[in-house]
């Protein structure tokens, strides 16, 4: 019902508000109703995340689990805990916890995690990662270097408590283990430019997009690290002789990680990547040059899963 | 004369018969007396028919012919014949007459004569062998009579010779006794002077005797007596060699004669052992001692030998001596000595490996070659004569290992030499950056890492070469002859430190922490080029190399010249690519600062190039000269001959010439949108990070599309005043200006910077664009 954006405002400082969005797109549509997309419908503005104290707003996201009343925001350097009021027209900020270091530290993201019963967060800042207690506002864990240039974006697996996929300028795409943190669990190399975007599917974590300035969009499938048991499919011949236009899904037994599929319909840097809410086979991609390519996952590699 | 027809009627005389007179050719009547005995004699009428032709054989009045009919005859005669005629035959058939008898006569009395001797021969033989039957009757009864005597001698003489048998037997019994009776003192005379071996040979002879006769009192005291000589024998043999200082072959002479006294030799040989062993022992200690935990050792070669000398030596004797004394010991005391020998074998064994390993930090190679090959080759002989104990192969085994290790070490140290090489590589690169003069070029670096990298590696070879040569007795094991050349030389070590020096390349490229890295990027580049140099002739050349100086005649699988190259290759193109990479970064984060920093809404209106631009341009530049200095110029497009006069163009008409119409005014937002868009279906996407070629041109054009990739993402994130995108022009066209001659394809540049003007643009809250011609004009003042 509501969502939550950034907005720019006149002058150079980057705000955020909650609005709301009209019935009738309630069921489910998860286009971003940003402003220039916004068409006949009109949002209704609830409230501002008054962030003139902490500096530039660079993310917002909402708790995964609870009602709807908790938002986490990050700016700056800050990151703020926000308390919704009484039908979300009131936003009170609860607490906050700030990062000190040398230099200028800016948040470039962060996620929610959806475990724990969503006490932690994870941030991204350079090239560092870090998880934070929101009951306490204090850092968990930290990942030094998680890439060799600026981190993205990042994304926590849906599934399993510990996992988490972050992406970064260094073309890379890592998943790391927030319980050892010194290495990553697996690193992929697909992109030839920044990735700015990773996502895992919502209840098939083995399937991760990611979306990059290099204006492609993947699709892969890391068995070896999702919930899903190895070698669970094991007999699917026959599947794939009814459905065999997607070459890619022809490996057998244990599939291997591998890119699934790269969507090339974009002609310029993928900024957003997300997964339908509804349909966890659909997904979606966004492009500078305001390009919105809906995509589905293969048919083969669907009953793959599946079956 | 008238009884001759009357008496022989037969007598008729043929008229053609014998018309010659009497004294007619005999050898006419010989034949007729021959054909007449013929035909008495049956003979065949064949031979009649021979006969001269005459008158029928079968007429009746042939006188000759078988058939003769006298009647006949004389009728013809008589009827035929006139009375001369008749006449004249009855004297010639008279005259024939008389001549036949005188015949008869003549032949009855030759016959007679003959026959008159022959009875007399006859008469004489008879005589002659009666006077011999005489004598061989003499003959025998003589010899009867030698018989009888003989018998009688014979009889005679019976008792005398046994007598003189019996007499012998007693005095051999008797000279017998007497020698037992003196046993005891010559033994103990033996034992006094020393000569046990006399002694033990006398026991030996004496002791079967006395054995048998132990039942009579005397001799029961003489084996008494000698069993207590004997007893002390023993005892003072035993002593003798438990003493333990007398030498080896004294030992085996004590051991041989307590044997033949019947000693237990099991005991005995157990005895001999502990004893080698403890002189052994010493040898091993003494040698335990020179490897001695203080470094004054002698030298390998030296410890060999001595080793070789004293341990092996003694071994040798002991097993000599062992195996021809216990001999008798069967398959038990062979296993017994092999067990010895692999016991203290083992702890040389251990030893020497204490001593190879202590050589193994270093040292000279050849030295350690000869002191195996003495360490071998003393081993070979009591190796074939404890085949069981496995000494000889222990020996190779432990000569391989430390053949093994020396390869190790090799590598090891071919691997430290490189790391010093790009050590002195990286002070050399950071000298001139302190003094601030120029350095040695990136090519005189270059080629003195790899001509001192390849001497190390000859060098490597050379040494380990010496494994192998000829005159080193274990050179000739399979192990040296195959699996060593093949194996060890030139997989593990040339083909290992190839690997090596690879991954110690590539590790340059996966340091997570890069930030522009440890790694001088120089550094990275020179490494690139040096894998390209390898792959491209001098990895053969160290194989062909080590191929000819190792005849590799092992059959097992190599690692092939071109799976190397195409790692070193690989390498290569990692490098390169990761020197593209850094290098793009740092001037990205030059541009990316620059944008992020700044506050585009308020800036002023431009006037100057910014300082950064001027900077990203000289810094390619240098990186142009860097590269240049190892790579190949490469080649680029074709260019138009106005590239650096090309205006810039996001809201100009001479953008894209000819691409689409230059109908756009700046007042729609999404019409810059749908251009950009249409833009892009004619433009090929650019793959930023795309892997390189080695080529200088081919470098800068990555370095180039990162930056301004980057840059163009950056300015998207930020927003824009007026003037902030106008300094974005200029800036941009700047560098249009000069990068454009760094690249492959300069439409690239002009793409990437089109495409940051147009997104400033689309990111500007007031996009007035400057006029081109101020743009020139700036760029050019600046």
């Amino acid at each position: 019902i509501i969502l939550c954006c950034s907005a720019s405002d006149s002058k150079v400082l980057t705000c955020a508000a909650v609005w709301r969005m009209p019935k009738e797109l309630e069921s489910g549509s998860h286009e971003s109703p940003d402003d220039s997309s916004s068409t006949a419908q009109t949002l209704e503005l609830l409230c501002h995340l008054d962030n003139t104290a902490h500096g530039n707003m660079a993310c917002v996201t909402w708790e995964p689990m609870g009602d709807g009343k908790k938002v986490i925001s990050l700016a700056d350097n800050h990151i703020l805990l926000w308390d919704l009021q009484e039908s979300s027209s009131q936003a009170v900020l609860a607490s906050s916890a700030s990062l000190e270091g040398k230099g200028q530290l800016k948040f470039t993201s962060g996620r929610w995690s959806p475990h724990h019963n969503c006490t932690q967060v994870a941030t991204a800042n350079d090239t560092t990662l870090r998880g934070w207690d929101t009951r306490s506002m204090s850092q968990i864990y930290c990942v030094e270097n998680a890439h060799g240039q600026l981190v993205r974006d990042l994304d926590f697996n849906p599934n399993k408590q510990y996992y988490l996929a972050s992406c970064g300028d260094d073309c890379k795409v890592k998943f790391w283990d927030t319980r050892n943190v010194s290495e990553p669990v697996k690193t992929l190399e697909e992109h030839s430019h920044w990735v700015w975007n990773v996502r895992y599917n919502h209840s098939h974590d083995q399937l991760v997009l990611t979306g990059s300035s290099d204006s492609r969009v993947i699709l892969s499938n890391m068995v070896s690290i999702s919930s899903e048991p190895f070698g669970h499919l094991v007999d699917d011949d026959d599947i794939s002789d009814q459905e065999d236009h997607q070459p890619e899904d022809k490996s057998k037994e244990p599939l291997q990680d591998s890119v699934i599929a790269t969507y090339e319909e974009h002609e310029d840097s993928v900024y957003a990547v997300e997964w339908s809410s509804a349909d966890p086979w659909l997904f979606a991609s966004l492009s500078y040059d305001g390009r919105l390519v809906i995509n589905r996952v293969p048919r083969a590699l669907k009953y793959h899963i599946l079956l | 004369t008238m009884a001759a027809p009357a008496a022989g009627p037969g007598h008729g005389s043929a008229p053609g018969d014998s018309p010659e007179g009497p004294e007619g050719e005999t050898p006419e009547r010989r034949r007729k007396a021959h054909g007449m005995l013929k035909l008495y004699y049956g003979l065949s009428e064949g031979e009649a028919a021979g006969r001269p032709a005459g008158p029928d054989p079968l007429d009746p009045t042939d006188l000759n012919g078988a058939h003769f009919d006298p009647e006949v005859y004389l009728d013809k005669l008589r009827r035929e014949c006139p009375l001369a005629q008749l006449m004249d035959s009855e004297t010639d058939m008279v005259r024939q007459i008389r001549a036949l008898d005188s015949d008869m006569q003549t032949l009855v009395y030759e016959n007679y004569n003959k026959f008159i001797s022959a009875t007399d021969t006859i008469r004489k033989m008879k005589n002659d062998f009666r006077k011999m039957e005489d004598e061989m009757d003499r003959l025998a009864t003589n010899m009867a009579v030698i018989t009888d005597f003989s018998a009688r001698i014979s009889a005679t003489l019976q008792d005398r010779h046994e007598r003189i048998t019996k007499l012998a037997g007693v005095h051999a019994l008797l000279r017998k006794l007497q020698f037992l009776f003196e046993l005891p003192s010559r033994l103990t005379k033996c034992v006094e002077m020393g000569a046990y071996g006399q002694a033990v040979r006398y026991q030996a002879r004496a002791q079967a005797v006395l054995q048998q006769y132990q039942h009579l009192p005397s001799f029961r005291a003489i084996q008494d007596d000698c069993q207590v000589i004997t007893a002390r024998l023993v005892q003072q043999l035993r002593q003798r060699f438990r003493e333990g200082s007398s030498g080896a072959p004294e030992q085996a002479e004590c051991v041989e004669l307590l044997l033949a006294l019947g000693e237990p030799g099991e005991e005995l040989c157990e005895e001999f052992l502990a004893h080698a062993r403890g002189r052994l022992e010493e040898e091993l200690s003494s040698l335990e001692a020179e490897l001695g935990p203080s470094p004054p050792a002698p030298d390998v070669l030296e410890f060999t030998d001595h080793g070789g000398s004293g341990f092996v030596g003694g071994l040798c004797q002991v097993a000599a001596a062992y195996q021809e004394l216990f001999a008798a010991q069967g398959p038990a005391g062979a296993e017994k000595l092999a067990a010895f020998a692999q016991e203290l074998g083992g702890r040389y064994f251990a030893l020497v490996e204490r001593r190879l390993a202590q050589e193994q930090g270093g040292g000279d190679n050849s030295l350690l070659v000869r002191a195996l090959d003495r360490f071998h080759r003393r081993l070979r002989a009591p190796g074939a004569l404890l085949a069981a104990a496995g000494l000889a192969e222990a020996a190779t085994e432990i000569v391989e290992r430390v053949a093994r290790e020396r390869l190790g070490h090799h590598l090891q140290g071919l691997r430290a030499a490189f790391l010093g090489c790009l050590t002195d590589v990286r002070q050399a690169l950071a000298a001139p950056r302190l003094t601030g003069k120029e350095g040695p070029g990136l090519a005189e670096l270059l080629a003195n890492v790899a001509s001192s990298v390849l001497s190390h590696i000859k060098a490597s070879l050379a040494a380990v070469h010496l494994f192998t040569a000829k005159e080193v007795s274990f050179s000739n094991k399979p192990y040296f002859r195959g699996e060593f050349c093949s194996q060890g030389v030139r997989e593990g070590l040339i083909v290992g430190f190839i690997h090596s020096m690879c991954q110690t390349a590539q590790s340059f490229c996966d340091s997570p922490g890069e930030k522009g890295g440890a790694t001088p990027p120089a550094l990275l580049l020179l490494l690139s080029r040096l894998c390209l140099d390898y792959e491209t002739a001098t990895i053969s050349y160290i194989l062909t190399l080590t191929d000819e100086q190792f005849l590799v005649q092992d059959q097992s699988p190599v690692t092939p010249v071109s799976a190397l190259c195409a790692e070193a290759r690989e390498t290569a193109r990692r490098l390169l690519t990761h020197y593209v990479k850094v290098q793009g970064l740092v001037i990205s984060q030059m541009l990316r600062k620059s944008v992020e920093t700044r506050d585009w809404l308020s800036t002023l209106e431009p006037r100057n190039v910014r300082a950064v631009m001027k900077r990203v341009v000289e810094d390619t530049t240098a990186i142009d000269v860097q590269v240049g200095l190892l790579y190949e110029e490469g080649v680029r497009k074709a260019q138009s001959s106005d590239s650096s006069k090309r205006t810039f163009s996001v809201y100009s008409s001479s953008r894209q010439q000819g691409r689409y119409a230059p109908s756009y005014t700046p007042s729609a937002p999404m019409d810059t949108n749908l251009l950009s868009n249409i833009q892009k279906l004619f433009s090929e996407r650019i793959d930023v990070f795309s892997p390189v070629e080695f080529n200088k041109v081919s470098v800068l054009t990555g370095i180039i599309k990162i930056s301004l990739k980057t840059l163009l993402e950056c300015v998207r994130l930020r927003t824009f005043g007026r003037f902030g995108l106008q300094q974005v022009q200029v800036d941009c066209h700047f560098l249009q200006l000069y990068l454009w001659r760094f690249v492959a394809d300069e439409e690239l540049v002009h793409l990437l910077l089109d495409e940051v003007v147009a997104s400033a643009a689309l990111r500007c809250l007031d996009p007035v664009p400057m006029e081109p011609s101020v743009v020139e004009v700036i760029c050019e003042r600046g």
